[in-house]
């Protein structure tokens, strides 16, 4: 049998979204990557870094300021056979190509009696934090799973990033893979080899008996930190990671809220006509009678997000509000705030203390 | 007449095609089996079959809403593109696309849709594509002048010189966009060939209704893409007859005159080459008359396959939402 030293090796989500890239370019040449600063200094937040040298400038492109344009370009190289994945530093500049991957990409394989593909990943950065503001920090999960023809992932640890981004690349569909600024700098076990997360297929990250979290990319994180918070209060948190937000793993959700009969979905976006409502209207539709208590929802108010850290730190939901809504449901006290002790003192605009800023 | 008669005849035979095909078209429309917009290019055929006669069928070719024309002449299969017009299974698109989603991958026909200016990126990213994979297939591109307004076109342009793709785009300008005219959409002054050949891409125009000049154009510029001197950009002044999209005529409407529909319709592009095949002695009347007997046999038998061939089963309506 072989040893397999890479179990234990640690890095970080950057590092496991750019082995899965020059893995997956190692093995097919048809492989390639466009994106604004993909070969500069910074390698988009390090996810590109080093892809040029090893693999040449006809494979690892920087690119016209054209969103719309460079889409389609992508689009029709799949037509001929590539596979390009196309980068965005933020969610919100990616808009601009809404035509291109709406009425093409999504529909080509469908309007042409499924006489052609187009495997391409694109993958979209969520900027949260240090006034980003308005027009840097939309999570836009929900427009795209809207569509028919898209896929859109969205991992939470190193591990599934590089397993997901890996079946996105390889997937012969459209696929929207985003990444949550906060994300990149985590770390985790991740073997050196290459391996598949299969998309469409969600993790139960915690098991638990009393209350189901449904979460996804940084919001797993806080659900699981809730989770250990509440531990000690003898509540049982189970936290459903989605990893993939579509196609949505019904099967998984509802084998959770069969086992706790309560649910709180958490998403990184506005709560009207999103994931989570979503969820719950799913819940709703096919297993309330499993149901103990009503299903709960934390979104982002419905406001474009405000820039100055003061209003941020209303914007955001805290661990404490998750923690309070889940004792509601419970029906137990509000967590006193004296018991969350540090929790509270993080303000909500930074990953963690030692950020210095800007991103 | 310089051109070689084998090739006359042939380009005559693509526009007399085409023209007969979109006629009958329009003459069985409004039996509403044709349940889906139809975009005739009744008037506009001599461009599809100038510049499609350069191309092989290894090359490849994408187009908009207006495409019968373009379909035909590159060589995509008649039957399949009126059973999909008629909602069949036989359909080329298995009935999902319709008249606006034509594609024939056995000639290199790869997709039309009718987003305005939304195709041009796609072709420029096939020209990329083949580029990348070091073949040299030539990729064609039709679109009308409301396109060259676009974003797209622009952004497509700059990237498709940048990397000297193997593309030849073709703007057919029919000088409306729907109804609305061309001098309430752009500056009088402008000049798409200058606005092109400023990015370094080659450009020349002309006569839309005049088939050998565009045969000669397209020759020169499809030659030029295949010795790798980059993309070239085409545009051709042309007028369609009848409505927007529909089997009628529409001049009644008010938005253009009558007047000018008959200055154009001296000019049919038919009717044109065939004096001019005439007077060369390279067609005579009995020609076009088997010429026009053998089409219209294929159009027969072709409107009969899709009248006949089954509708899609319901369960067809949520396959292919995803490849495997």
């Amino acid at each position: 049998m072989r040893i397999n030293f890479s179990m234990n090796r640690q890095i970080n989500l950057a590092q496991a979204v750019l082995e899965a890239t020059a893995q997956c370019m190692r093995d097919d040449r048809s492989v390639y990557i466009m994106g604004l600063g993909v070969t500069d200094p910074k390698g988009v937040f390090g996810t590109t870094l080093g892809l040029e040298k090893r693999f040449g400038a006809k494979r690892v492109l920087d690119m016209p300021v054209a969103e719309n344009g460079m889409t389609g370009i992508a689009i029709g190289s799949a037509l001929v056979g590539m596979r390009p994945i196309l980068t965005h530093q933020r969610v919100d500049f990616m808009l601009l190509s809404l035509d291109q991957i709406i009425n093409n990409a999504a529909k080509w394989h469908y309007m042409f009696g499924g006489k052609m593909k187009i495997p391409i990943v694109i993958r979209l950065l969520v900027g949260r934090g240090w006034g980003q503001g308005p027009q840097h920090s939309q999570s836009l999960q929900a427009l795209f799973a809207h569509i028919p023809g898209l896929k859109v992932v969205m991992p939470a640890t190193p591990y599934d990033a590089k397993g997901l981004l890996i079946s996105s690349i390889e997937d012969n569909n459209p696929v929207i893979f985003i990444e949550h600024r906060w994300l990149h700098n985590t770390l985790g076990n991740v073997p050196l080899e290459k391996y598949r997360v299969p998309l469409g297929k969600a993790k139960v990250v915690k098991q638990g008996k009393d209350l189901t979290i449904v979460s996804s990319s940084y919001t797993t994180l806080e659900a699981i930190k809730v989770a250990e918070l509440l531990k000690r209060d003898g509540i049982s948190i189970e936290v459903v990671d989605l990893r993939t937000i579509k196609p949505l793993d019904e099967d998984t959700i509802e084998k959770s809220v069969r086992k706790t009969g309560r649910l709180l979905v958490i998403d990184s976006a506005w709560g009207s006509f999103g994931v989570a409502a979503e969820i719950l209207a799913l819940v709703a539709e096919k297993m309330h009678h499993l149901l103990k208590c009503a299903p709960a929802r934390i979104t982002f108010p419905d406001a474009p997000t405000p820039t100055s850290w003061a209003l941020a730190n209303h914007y955001y939901p805290q661990v404490k509000d998750i923690i309070n809504r889940v004792k509601k449901m419970l029906k137990l006290k509000q967590e006193n705030q004296k018991r969350l002790g540090t929790v509270l003192n993080v303000p909500l605009d930074v990953p963690d203390a030692a950020f210095k800023g800007p991103f | 007449m310089k051109i070689a008669k084998k090739i006359a005849l042939s380009l005559y035979r693509h526009i007399l095609r085409i023209r007969m095909i979109e006629e009958k078209i329009a003459q069985l429309y409004s039996q509403q089996q044709m349940r889906c917009p139809v975009h005739l290019c009744i008037g506009q055929e001599a461009i599809a079959a100038g510049v499609c006669a350069n191309l092989l069928k290894k090359d490849y070719l994408l187009s908009n809403h207006r495409s019968h024309g373009h379909y035909l002449a590159k060589g995509g299969s008649l039957r399949q593109m009126l059973a999909e017009i008629y909602g069949k299974l036989t359909g080329c698109s298995r009935g999902k696309g319709g008249s606006m989603h034509l594609v024939d991958l056995t000639v290199g026909i790869l997709g039309t849709t009718p987003i305005v200016g939304g195709i041009i990126p796609v072709a420029t990213g096939v020209a990329f594509g083949t580029q990348m994979k070091g073949r040299n297939n030539v990729t064609a591109v039709f679109f009308g002048d409301a396109a060259t307004e676009e974003g797209v076109f622009f952004e497509s342009l700059n990237f498709a010189a940048l990397k000297k793709l193997p593309a030849l785009f073709v703007c057919e300008n029919n000088f409306f966009s729907v109804y609305s005219p061309l001098a309430v959409r752009q500056p009088k002054e402008r000049d798409n060939l200058a606005l092109v050949r400023s990015l370094g891409i080659k450009a020349d125009k002309g006569d839309g209704n005049n088939v050998l000049e565009i045969y000669e154009l397209a020759k020169k510029a499809v030659a030029s893409i295949r010795k790798g001197e980059g993309p070239y950009y085409l545009e051709f002044d042309t007028y369609r007859w009848r409505e927007h999209c529909g089997p009628n005529f529409d001049n009644d409407l008010g938005y253009r005159t009558e007047e000018d529909f008959l200055k154009w319709k001296k000019k049919c592009p038919l009717d044109l080459f065939e004096s001019k095949l005439i007077k060369n002695n390279i067609l005579d009347l009995s020609r076009i008359e088997n010429f026009k007997q053998n089409i219209q046999k294929e159009i027969n038998s072709a409107i009969s396959f899709a009248k006949n061939s089954p509708y899609p089963e319901s369960k067809e309506m949520l396959s292919e939402v995803y490849a495997d």
